[in-house]
């Protein structure tokens, strides 16, 4: 993993379009902006870890075809 | 083409049934290509059966017929990514996670298939949002269910 240091109100940019701000930086939050072009993904990972657990769950084990009429 | 399916025996089906999800879905990457077998014919209920692996199948919901209000905005990410070209294109479902009863069974409306039916690809989209999370209740208003039959 590259790890960088940056201040607030410094950014990173990546693949030349999309740039990334530190905005402010409070405790333990911190808060990012993102400059991105709209064809760009922006996930927040743990509800990504959340939708892919419920998958994990909602795949059938088996199906009792009557619950359905 | 034949395809073997996991509570339907082996279906002939033509290659447009095909629905693929280019990156799999969260979870389960490797799986690209699907069918939509629906349960019954007024049902809102159908299974999204993988073709590569037989043993992945999944209880999928129009969801709208449980939350009516259900809404959100597709991104450019995803019109880009499915190709659609306007909005009577999409389809929408929400995989179920079944428990023994469907009272008991809920919807993830956190993160929903969006299909396009013109040239079926689909993406499960996850929504950046906390207004909906993975497990509502499915209620159905059962009293419209009786009227409209």
């Amino acid at each position: 993993m590259l790890v960088l240091t940056r201040k607030k109100n410094e950014s990173i940019i990546i693949d030349e379009h999309i740039e990334i701000t530190i905005l402010e930086v409070s405790g333990d939050q911190i808060k990012i902006g993102i400059n991105a072009p709209k064809k760009v993904e922006i996930i927040r990972k743990e509800i990504l870890e959340k939708v892919e657990s419920e998958n994990q769950k909602a795949r059938t084990t088996s199906l009792n075809l009557d619950m359905f009429k | 083409m034949k395809v073997h399916t996991r509570y339907h025996g082996d279906l002939e089906i033509s290659d447009n049934e095909v629905i693929y999800f280019k990156n799999g879905i969260p979870g389960f990457p490797d799986e690209t290509k699907y069918i939509l077998i629906p349960l019954g014919e007024n049902s809102p209920f159908s299974v999204l059966q993988s073709i590569e692996l037989i043993e992945l199948a999944f209880v999928v919901t129009d969801p709208f017929p449980f939350y009516k209000d259900y809404e959100f905005e597709v991104p450019d990410y995803m019109i880009n990514q499915l190709d659609i070209k306007n909005k009577e294109e999409v389809r929408v479902y929400c995989i179920v996670t079944l428990g023994d009863s469907l009272d008991t069974s809920t919807v993830n409306l956190q993160a929903p298939l969006v299909l396009n039916s013109k040239n079926n690809n689909g993406k499960q989209f996850v929504l950046n949002t906390d207004k909906y999370h993975t497990k509502h209740v499915l209620k159905m208003n059962k009293k419209e269910m009786v009227q409209e039959g």
